[in-house]
C-alpha cells in the first residue's frame, strides 16, 4: 500500500533525522555545510577552546566572498579583513576543509557556488552561516541560514538540532509576462504577504510560473524567502533540475546519475500532500517592482507610487522610512533619481542576469549622474561572460567591470553607497545602512536596474524602447 | 554559556517593528574574529552621527536608560542576517531579556544560544509597556522557572518551549548534549553511505 502523501519538505526532514525525542526538537544530520570568513572564526576558534575536531572536512567546503575586493585583489588595504581572510585559510589548512581563495578559479559568493560546481543537489540539506542559504531550495535542497553557533556545533558533530517547520505553499498562478522577472516575482510575493509571513515555515513555491523559470531564476526566488521571514524556501526537483546538474563537477556522471536524477525527481511533493498553510498570487499580475522603504516589502510596481500615509499600518515605521530615504508620500516610483547601479549579489549575478543585462545597455551609454557596476556572483561567471563579450558591451556602456564577491550587496569591503546616495540595486536587502551608511537602496531585477542605469531614473523595462522582450 | 534563571532589570523601549541585524550590528563591524567587544557598536549609526558623537534624538542615549537591560520592541525582531554579532552585541551591552511580539527565526536560536532570554508577548501589551517605558521608569521582574513577568503587583505569564528553557536555566553547551548522542551518528553515518 502507498503511504499517505508528503510534501518534499517532509520527505527531506525524515531523512535526515539521526535522533528525536517527544516535544523536542529533533537532531537533523547536514549533507553539505558551506562556510565563508564573516561568520567562520569564532566557530573555529570555540573547537580550538574545546579540543573538538571538525568531524566531516569532506562534508564542509569554504570560500571567501563577503569581504573580498572586486578589483587590485592582491592589495587588501584594511587590516582586519586581511586578517578575517587568512583565518580562513588556517583554519581551512588546519582542518582539511577545501577551500575556493580569492585567487582560486572556482571563487565566488557561496550561493552561486555551491550549485555551479554541482555541490548542491536535490534532497540534501544545507546549511551556511548565511540567511541567504534559502537560494539552494531551488534544487529541492532544504537549506537554510544558521548562527555562528550552529556553524561552530555543524563542524563538530555534522548535525543540528531544528524543531520541525511548518510548511506553507506559496502558489503562483498563471505566467509571468514579458518582462517580469523572478527577481519581480518574489519582491511582488512579499510585498503582498510581508516580511514576516514566512517566520516559522519551510515554504515550498509551486505553480506555473515556477515550473516555467530557470534555474537562475528559482535560486533568484529561494534566495528571498527569508526576506520574508522562512529561513528555508525550496522547489520541487523536476527536469529543468535535472538538466542544470547533468555534468556538473561534484555531481555522479553516466549510469550513476541516470539512478540519482530517478531519486531527486521522486523528491518532489506528492498530489494531495498537505501543508499547514497556502497563500496564492496571480504570477499574470505581477508587474516590474521597485522597494521604496527600508525592507523589501516596502515594494510597489514600477508604475506605482509611495503609499500614502493615511493608508498605512504602522505608520510611524512607513514615515520613519520615507524619511530615511529622501521621499515623499505619493511620490510616482519613476520620478525617482538615482545615481548609483549595482548589478550583483547572490540573488541576481548569474550568467543569464548578466545576459539579458547587458541585452538591455547594449549600443547605449550609463547616465551622467550615474556610477554603474557588474559585479559576477563567480569567477566561473565572470569567464563565461567574457567568453561571450558582455564584459566589452558593460564597459562600453559606461559600466564598471568587476572581479566576483558579495560587494555592494552589503558593503563590506569598498564598494560602499555613500551617504544620501540612492542605488538600483539587483541585492536583497534594503535596509538602512545597507549598502553604506546613509545610502539609499531600491531593490529590483537586473533589466530594471540597467534601464535605470541609462536614463537615470526607474522606467518600466516593458516598454523601454529599443528592446525586444 | 552562563546559566540564567531570573532577571530583575530597568526597561529600554524601542518602539520600532522589522528591527533588522544590520541596525543592531552594522556590517562594518563584523570583521573582527573574536566573540567580544561588540556591545560599543549595537545600533550603531542610530546612536552615533557620522563624526562618532552621540545622536542625542535617539533614545538609548538617554541618561536614565543608561542601566536598562530589558529591551522591549516591536513586531519581528532581529529579522535578515543571521549574523550571532547580533545577540553578542546585545548581551555584551547589558541586555538580557528581549521583550516582543514575534522574532525572526535565526535570530531566536542565536540568542538563545547565548543566555538571552526571548519572552514573546502579545502586542497589545507591548505596546502599553512600550509606552510605560516611555513615559516614566519601568522595572520587570522575570522569573524564567514560573515563567512569570512582575510588574510590580502584577503578573503576567510568558510561553516558552521547555527546552528552551531547561538550557537558558542550565546553561548547556548544546555540542557537549550532542555528543552524547555521538553513537547515533555514527550509525546514521553507515547507514547512508
Amino acid at each position: 500500500m502507498m503511504g499517505r502523501s508528503k510534501t518534499i519538505i517532509e520527505k527531506i526532514w525524515e531523512k535526515h533525522v539521526v535522533y528525536q525525542e517527544q516535544e523536542k526538537p529533533d537532531l537533523l544530520y547536514i549533507d553539505l555545510h558551506l562556510i565563508h570568513e564573516v561568520t567562520s572564526p569564532q566557530a573555529f576558534e570555540g573547537l580550538r577552546i574545546n579540543k573538538r575536531k571538525v568531524r566531516r572536512p569532506d562534508l564542509t567546503f569554504a570560500t571567501m566572498d563577503h569581504n573580498v575586493p572586486t578589483r587590485n585583489r592582491d592589495v587588501i588595504k584594511d587590516e582586519i579583513s586581511r586578517k578575517q581572510m587568512e583565518t580562513l585559510k588556517e583554519n581551512c589548512q588546519e582542518n582539511n576543509i577545501p577551500l575556493a581563495d580569492m585567487f582560486h578559479p572556482d571563487q565566488g559568493i557561496v550561493h552561486v557556488i555551491g550549485p555551479e560546481l554541482g555541490l548542491t543537489q536535490p534532497g540534501k540539506t544545507i546549511v551556511c552561516g548565511d540567511s541567504h542559504t534559502s537560494t539552494h531550495g531551488a534544487f529541492g535542497a532544504l537549506a537554510f541560514g544558521i548562527g555562528t553557533s550552529e556553524v561552530e556545533h555543524v563542524l563538530a558533530t555534522q548535525t543540528i538540532w531544528q524543531e520541525r517547520p511548518k510548511t506553507l505553499n506559496v502558489h503562483v498562478e498563471g505566467d509571468l509576462g514579458a518582462g517580469v522577472t523572478a527577481k519581480d516575482l518574489i519582491l511582488a510575493i512579499i510585498a503582498k504577504f510581508g516580511v514576516r509571513f514566512g517566520t516559522g515555515y519551510v515554504m515550498e513555491y509551486t505553480g506555473e510560473a515556477i515550473r516555467n523559470l530557470s534555474m537562475e531564476g528559482r535560486m533568484t526566488v529561494c534566495n528571498m524567502s527569508i526576506e520574508a521571514g522562512a529561513r528555508a524556501g525550496l522547489i520541487s526537483p523536476d527536469e529543468t533540475t535535472v538538466e542544470f546538474l547533468r555534468g556538473r563537477v561534484h555531481v555522479r556522471k553516466d549510469e550513476a546519475f541516470t539512478t540519482i536524477a530517478q531519486d531527486w525527481l521522486a523528491l518532489a511533493t506528492d498530489d494531495g500532500a498537505v501543508y499547514d498553510k497556502t497563500v496564492t498570487i496571480r504570477g499574470d499580475e505581477v508587474e516590474p517592482q521597485v522597494t521604496w522603504g527600508t525592507n523589501p516589502g516596502m515594494c510597489v510596481p514600477v508604475s506605482g507610487t509611495t503609499p500614502n500615509l493615511n493608508d498605512v499600518e504602522y505608520k510611524q515605521d512607513v514615515e520613519r522610512a520615507l524619511h530615511y530615504m529622501g521621499l515623499n508620500e505619493n511620490q510616482p516610483i519613476s520620478s525617482i533619481h538615482i545615481d548609483h547601479v549595482f548589478i550583483g549579489s547572490c540573488t541576481n549575478s548569474r550568467l543569464s542576469d548578466l545576459r539579458r543585462a547587458a541585452e538591455i545597455v547594449k549600443g547605449k551609454h550609463v547616465h551622467a549622474n550615474v556610477r554603474a557596476i557588474v559585479v559576477p556572483g563567480s569567477f566561473s561567471i565572470k569567464r563565461q561572460a567574457e567568453q561571450e563579450g558582455l564584459d566589452k558591451i558593460f564597459q562600453d556602456a559606461g559600466f564598471e567591470w568587476r572581479e566576483a564577491g558579495c560587494s555592494m550587496c552589503l558593503a563590506m569591503n569598498d564598494d560602499i553607497v555613500p551617504p544620501e546616495g540612492r542605488c538600483a540595486s539587483t541585492s536583497n536587502r534594503n535596509f538602512e545602512g545597507r549598502q553604506g551608511n546613509g545610502a539609499r537602496t531600491h531593490l529590483v531585477s537586473p533589466e530594471m536596474a540597467a534601464a535605470a542605469a541609462i536614463e537615470g531614473h526607474f522606467v518600466d523595462v516593458r516598454n523601454y524602447a529599443g528592446v525586444a522582450l | 554559556m552562563k546559566a540564567i534563571k531570573n532577571h530583575t532589570g530597568l526597561v529600554y523601549p524601542l518602539n520600532r517593528t522589522n528591527i533588522d541585524t544590520d541596525q543592531i550590528i552594522p556590517k562594518q563591524f563584523l570583521k573582527r574574529i573574536e566573540r567580544t567587544g561588540f556591545g560599543q557598536f549595537l545600533f550603531y549609526h542610530w546612536r552615533f552621527d557620522d563624526e562618532g558623537n552621540k545622536r542625542q534624538d535617539f533614545s538609548l542615549n538617554k541618561e536614565r536608560y543608561q542601566h536598562a537591560s530589558i529591551l522591549v520592541a516591536g513586531e519581528n525582531f532581529g529579522c535578515g542576517s543571521s549574523r550571532e554579532h547580533a545577540p553578542w552585541a546585545l548581551l555584551d551591552y547589558g541586555f538580557r531579556v528581549i521583550i516582543a511580539p514575534s522574532f525572526a527565526d535565526i535570530f531566536y536560536n542565536n540568542a538563545l544560544k547565548n543566555g538571552i532570554i526571548l519572552i514573546k508577548i502579545e502586542e497589545e501589551q507591548v505596546k502599553q509597556w512600550l509606552e510605560e517605558a516611555d513615559i516614566g521608569n519601568l522595572s520587570l521582574s522575570i522569573d524564567l522557572e514560573d515563567q512569570k513577568i512582575f510588574e510590580g503587583n502584577k503578573e503576567y505569564h510568558f510561553q516558552i518551549p521547555a527546552y528552551h528553557k531547561e538550557k537558558l536555566l542550565n546553561g548547556w553547551d548544546d555540542i557537549a548534549l550532542t555528543l552524547l548522542h555521538e553513537e547515533k551518528i555514527e550509525i546514521y553515518e553507515n547507514s547512508n553511505n
